[in-house]
C-alpha cells in the first residue's frame, strides 16, 4: 500500500519540480555568477590578477596578501568572532595564505561569545576571542579567562589602546558620531557637544541605542572621563528630552537616513556603510562634534588570546598579523574603521582624527567593571520607559 | 477518542521520555533561578517587569485575535470555496512565516514607513497617512503578517479532511457561503484554530527580533538587555515569569478544548466548494492585499538592497562580501539540519500525539503541556539551557555532544516540536479506529496494521507537520549561533552577520534564497502533499 502510495505521487512529482526548481536554479546561478564575478573580475593591474591567481584567494583577501601561499604548517587556531565574517574573514583568509596556520571560526554577538566562553571555562576550543567592543573583554579579563599578549604584539598600537595588564589590544576604532537626516536639518544647525542634545530644540528628536554594546562603553568612558555627576545628570536630561529608544546602530542610521527621526547617537562606521550599499538615497551623514567632546570618542575594537589556548603562539601569530600594515589598510580601506597601528593611516573618506582625540587618555580597563555600574545608572534614569 | 484506557508500556516510556526532554529547558530556568540567587518572586511585583509583562500580554492578546481571524478566513477560502487561482494562493500564503523577524521586520518597515519605496510612492499619489509602523501598533501589524500561518495551516489541514456532504446539502437548501461557513464549517475546526492560535500567542510572547526593530519592550527585550550586559540572574527570573505566563495560558487552552466538540475527522473524496458569488473577487483581492504585505513588501526591500549591492559591484565599488560557493554551502547545511530537525521533531511528539489522540492517559496530557509550553521560550534560553548541561555532564557525552550537529538539531527538537503536535494529532485521528479494530478481528498483529494502516493513513499528516518545523528550523537565528559547530553556518547566521554590520546587499540575496528555499519546501510538504489525499 506503501508502495502504491509512492508511486502514485512520483510522477506529478518531477513534473512539477521543472517549474519550482527552474526559477530556483536561475537564483542560484545568478548568485554564483555574482560570486565569480568577485573573483575574476577583470582589473586594470595585471600583477593582482596574477597573483591571487596564483594563491586562490578571493578579491578581498587578495588585496591584503598578494604572494604565493606558504604550506601548511600544521597549525591550528579558533576563534570566536564577536566581528562580523564579511569584515575579518578576508584577513583569515589572507593569514592562512601567509603563514599556512589554518583557522576555525565561530561567529556571533560579542556578549554571547564571551558568555560562551566563560561557560566552557578551560573546556573552550577558543585560542581567540574578537570583539566588537572592549566591553566584552574586559569581561573575560576580569574572569581570569585571558592570558597576557607579548610587548611585542602590545607595541604595536598607542599605549592607550590595549589593556593596562596586556591582556588585550586595540585592533580597529570606531568613531562616536551624531548621524543625522539631511533633508530635516540644516548643517549649520549642527551641534557642537553632545551636551547640546539635552536642550529643548532636540526634544522627541534624538535616537539612543542606549541597550547597545557600544553605547554601555562610551557611556563607561563618559563617566570615567567627565565623572559621574556630570554623565548621570546627561543621562537624566536626555532621559527628560523624550529621546527614542532604539535596538544598536544599524536600524538607527537605517531609521534616520528614511527621515523617521532626525537625529542619532552612534558609531561613525554605519552610515558610511549604508550609503556604500544603497547610495544618496540614504538621505543620512555623519556630523562630528568638536574634537575634544566627549561624543567624540573613538571606541576600539579588540583582540584576546584566552588563558586556554592549546596554541598560543599561532594565536599570538594571528593578532599580529590584524595589526600588520597589509590588514590595517584592508580595514581602513574596505570596511571603513580607523586604523589602530602605528604608521598606517585612515582611509581619505574618514575625517581625521585630531590630536585632541588622544588627550582623553582614556583607561580602557575601567569598562569590564564598570559596565555593571552604567547599566545600573542607565536602569536608575528611567531612561528605557 | 475511543475508550481504552490501556495504553502500551513503550508508547508510555516514549511519552515520559519525551517530555522529559523537552522539559529540560524549564528545570534548567528553575534550577539556575536557584543557584544563582536570582529573585523571580521580588522581580515580578517591581515596575521594571510588570510594566513589560503587560505590554508583552497587550500585544500576544493583540496579534492572536487577529492573526486567528485571518489565518481562519484564509484557510477557508482556500480550500473550500471557488476563489481564483487557489493553488498559487495555497503555496504562498503559509511564506511569510519564513522571514526571520530580524531583517523581515527591518524589511517591511523599510519598504512602508517614511522614506520607504511603497510610502514614498504613496506619498507620489497624494496618500501621506500611512500608519507608521513602531510601537505597539508597529509590532503588532508587524507579527500578525509573519504569525498569521501558524493557525492557517492547521485549519487548512482539518478542513481539507472535513467531509462536505453536509455542507453541501446546507448550500442545496439555500444557504449562503458565510451561513454554511458559520454554522458548518467554524465548529468542525475550532479546535484547529485554538490550537493555532495558542502558537501564535506563544510565539509572539517569545520574538525577539520583530519587537526590537519597532521599539516595543517587552519582557523579552528586557532578558535580551539583560544577557547582553551580563545581567544573567535578572535574565533567568524574567525567563521563568514568561514560562509560567506560557503554562497559564496552555491550561486555559485546554479548557476551551475540552469545551468545544470532537468530531472524528473523515477522509472524503468529494469536498463541498461555496461559492462565493459577488464576494469571489473582493476575497481573492483581500488575500492579495495581505500577501503583498507579508511577503511582498519585505522582499520589494530584500530586492532593491541586493540590486543595488550587485549594481555596485558591477560597477567597480566594492564587491559582495559572499560567493556563489559559500551561498551553496550555507544553503546545504540550512536545509540538511532543517530536514533532520523536522523528521526528528515529528518521530518526537508521535507518541504523545498517539496517546493524546486515542488514550485517556494523565501522560498524554501533561506531556502534550509540556510540548506545547516550551514553545514560548526564546530560543536563546533553549541554547543556553542545552550547553548548560552538556557543558555541566562528564566528558564521554560531552566530548560526543559538544559542537556536534547533533546538538543543533537537538536545540531545534525542542525549540519547535510544539509546531508538530496540532498536525501530528491529527494525523492520528485520521485513522478510524473501526479500521484498526476489523484487522485485528482479521488477525493482523501489531506490526501489519501498522504497516498496513497506520502509516499510508498518516504519512500525508505528519509530512504537512514535518513541513512546519522544516519552515521555522530553516530561518532560526539564536539557538543556531550558539549551538552550530565551529565553522558551521546556516543562512540565518549568515544574514544577521551581514545585516548587523550594514552589509545589506549580502543579507538581501541570502534572505531571498531561504525565501525560495521555502517556497519549494512549502510546496512540497504543505500544498503539493494535501492535494495527493
Amino acid at each position: 500500500m506503501l508502495g502504491t502510495l509512492y508511486k502514485r505521487k512520483m510522477v506529478p512529482y518531477s513534473r512539477r519540480m521543472h517549474k519550482i526548481l527552474t526559477p530556483l536554479l536561475a537564483l542560484t546561478l545568478l548568485a554564483t555568477a555574482c560570486g565569480s564575478d568577485t573573483v575574476v573580475a577583470p582589473t586594470d593591474d595585471a600583477e593582482t590578477t596574477a597573483a591571487s591567481a596564483d594563491n586562490g584567494l578571493g578579491e578581498l583577501a587578495a588585496t591584503i596578501h598578494n604572494g604565493a601561499c606558504v604550506e601548511d604548517s600544521g597549525n591550528a587556531v579558533t576563534i570566536y568572532s564577536g566581528r562580523s565574517e564579511d569584515l575579518v574573514q578576508p584577513v583569515l583568509d589572507a593569514f592562512e595564505c601567509a603563514t599556512g596556520i589554518s583557522t576555525s571560526v565561530k561567529y556571533g554577538d560579542p556578549t554571547e561569545l564571551a558568555f560562551a566562553l566563560e561557560q566552557e571555562g578551560d573546556r573552550t576550543p577558543a585560542d581567540i576571542f574578537l570583539s566588537k567592543s572592549p566591553g566584552a573583554v574586559g569581561f573575560l579579563s576580569n574572569e581570569g579567562l585571558l592570558a597576557p599578549l607579548s610587548d611585542e604584539v602590545l607595541g604595536l598600537v598607542d599605549t592607550q589602546n590595549s589593556a593596562a595588564d596586556g591582556e588585550w589590544v586595540g585592533v580597529t576604532g570606531r568613531k562616536r558620531v551624531l548621524v543625522y537626516n539631511v533633508d530635516a536639518v540644516a548643517e549649520a544647525d549642527l551641534p557642537t557637544s553632545v551636551f547640546e542634545l539635552t536642550e529643548a530644540e532636540y526634544s522627541g528628536r534624538v535616537a539612543l541605542p542606549v541597550n547597545n554594546g557600544s553605547f554601555l562603553d562610551w557611556f563607561t568612558v563618559f563617566r570615567a572621563t567627565e565623572g559621574d555627576d556630570v554623565a548621570t545628570q546627561w543621562l537624566a536630561d536626555m532621559a527628560n528630552n523624550d529621546p527614542i529608544i532604539t535596538e544598536s546602530n544599524r536600524p538607527t542610521v537605517d531609521a534616520v537616513g528614511r527621515g523617521e527621526f532626525d537625529f542619532g547617537l552612534v558609531n561613525h562606521y554605519y552610515n558610511f556603510q549604508e550609503i556604500e550599499a544603497i547610495g544618496e538615497d540614504h538621505r543620512a551623514l555623519n556630523h562630528d562634534f568638536a574634537t575634544d567632546d566627549i561624543g567624540s570618542l573613538l571606541i576600539i575594537t579588540a583582540a584576546a588570546k584566552t588563558a586556554s589556548s592549546a596554541n598560543p603562539e599561532s594565536a599570538e601569530q594571528l593578532i599580529s598579523y590584524l595589526l600588520s600594515a597589509e590588514a590595517q589598510t584592508y580595514f581602513t580601506q574596505e570596511t571603513l574603521e580607523y586604523p589602530l597601528a602605528d604608521g598606517v593611516a585612515a582611509a581619505d573618506v574618514l575625517p581625521a582624527l585630531d590630536q585632541g582625540i588622544n588627550d582623553f587618555d582614556v583607561d580602557f580597563d575601567s569598562l569590564g567593571d564598570g559596565l555593571q555600574r552604567t547599566v545600573e545608572i542607565i536602569e536608575a534614569s528611567g531612561i528605557n520607559g | 477518542m475511543t475508550g481504552r484506557t490501556h495504553a502500551p508500556l513503550p508508547l508510555r516510556a516514549a511519552s515520559v521520555l519525551v517530555a522529559a526532554i523537552l522539559g529540560l529547558p524549564a528545570i534548567y530556568l528553575i534550577v539556575r533561578n536557584f543557584t544563582e540567587g536570582s529573585d523571580p518572586g521580588g522581580l515580578l511585583l517591581s515596575r521594571r517587569v510588570l510594566d513589560p509583562l503587560w505590554r508583552t500580554m497587550q500585544l500576544a492578546v493583540l496579534v492572536s485575535l487577529s492573526a486567528a481571524i485571518i489565518g481562519t478566513s484564509t484557510a477557508w477560502l482556500t480550500t473550500r470555496t471557488d476563489i481564483p487561482l487557489k493553488r498559487t494562493l495555497r503555496t504562498l500564503l503559509p511564506l511569510p512565516l519564513v522571514y526571520p523577524t530580524f531583517i523581515g521586520a527591518a524589511a517591511l518597515v523599510r519598504t512602508l514607513n517614511p522614506g520607504g519605496i511603497v510610502n514614498d510612492a504613496l506619498t507620489g499619489i497624494g496618500i501621506d497617512r500611512t500608519p507608521q509602523l513602531d510601537g505597539l501598533l508597529g509590532a503588532w501589524l508587524v507579527l500578525t503578517l509573519f504569525t498569521y500561518p501558524y493557525v492557517h495551516l492547521p485549519v487548512a489541514a482539518r478542513m481539507t479532511t472535513l467531509p462536505g456532504s453536509i455542507e453541501q446539502s446546507a448550500l442545496l437548501l439555500g444557504d449562503s457561503a458565510l451561513t454554511v461557513f458559520r454554522r458548518i464549517v467554524l465548529p468542525q475546526v475550532a479546535r484547529s484554530i485554538t490550537a493555532g492560535t495558542l502558537l501564535v500567542f506563544l510565539y509572539t510572547i517569545s520574538d525577539f527580533g520583530a519587537v526590537s526593530i519597532l521599539r516595543y519592550d517587552t519582557l523579552t527585550r528586557a532578558i535580551d538587555t539583560n544577557l547582553g550586559v551580563f545581567n544573567e540572574a535578572v535574565a533567568l527570573a524574567l525567563s521563568l515569569i514568561l514560562l509560567l505566563l506560557a503554562g497559564i495560558v496552555v491550561a486555559a487552552e485546554r479548557n476551551v478544548h475540552r469545551s468545544t466538540p470532537d468530531q472524528p475527522p473523515a477522509r472524503s473524496l468529494m469536498t463541498a466548494t461555496a461559492p462565493l458569488g459577488r464576494w469571489r473577487l473582493p476575497a481573492f483581492g483581500g488575500i492579495v492585499f495581505l500577501l503583498l504585505n507579508a511577503l511582498g513588501a519585505p522582499m520589494l526591500a530584500l530586492i532593491e538592497w541586493s540590486v543595488r549591492g550587485l549594481e555596485r559591484s558591477a560597477a567597480g565599488g566594492r564587491s559582495l562580501t559572499v560567493t556563489g560557493g559559500d551561498v551553496i554551502e550555507v544553503t546545504g547545511n540550512t536545509f540538511g539540519v532543517s530536514l533532520l530537525s523536522a523528521i526528528a521533531a515529528v518521530l518526537a511528539v508521535l507518541p504523545i500525539a498517539i496517546l493524546v489522540g486515542r488514550y485517556r492517559t494523565r501522560i498524554g496530557t501533561v506531556g502534550h503541556a509540556v510540548v506545547i509550553s516550551t514553545f514560548a521560550l526564546p530560543g536563546i534560553l533553549i541554547a543556553l539551557a542545552a550547553r548548560f548541561w552538556v557543558l555541566d555532564s562528564p566528558d564521554i557525552i560531552f566530548n560526543a555532544l559538544n559542537d556536534s550537529r547533533f546538538l543543533l538539531i537537538f536545540g531545534y527538537v525542542i525549540r519547535f516540536a510544539a509546531l508538530a503536535m496540532g498536525t501530528t494529532l491529527l494525523a492520528v485521528h485520521a485513522v478510524p479506529p473501526r479500521l484498526r479494530d476489523a484487522a485485528h478481528t482479521l488477525g493482523a498483529d501489531g506490526r501489519r496494521r501498522l504497516r498496513s494502516i497506520d502509516i499510508p493513513i498518516m504519512t500525508p499528516g505528519l509530512l504537512a507537520a514535518s513541513g512546519l518545523v522544516l519552515l521555522s528550523t530553516m530561518k532560526e537565528l539564536p539557538i543556531t549561533l550558539i549551538l552550530a559547530p565551529i565553522g558551521f553556518q546556516t543562512l540565518a547566521t549568515k544574514i544577521f552577520g551581514s545585516f548587523s554590520e550594514s552589509f545589506v546587499a549580502e543579507a538581501g540575496l541570502m534572505a531571498l534564497v531561504l525565501v525560495a528555499l521555502s517556497f519549494i519546501a512549502a510546496w512540497f510538504l504543505i500544498v503539493r502533499n494535501h492535494e495527493a489525499r
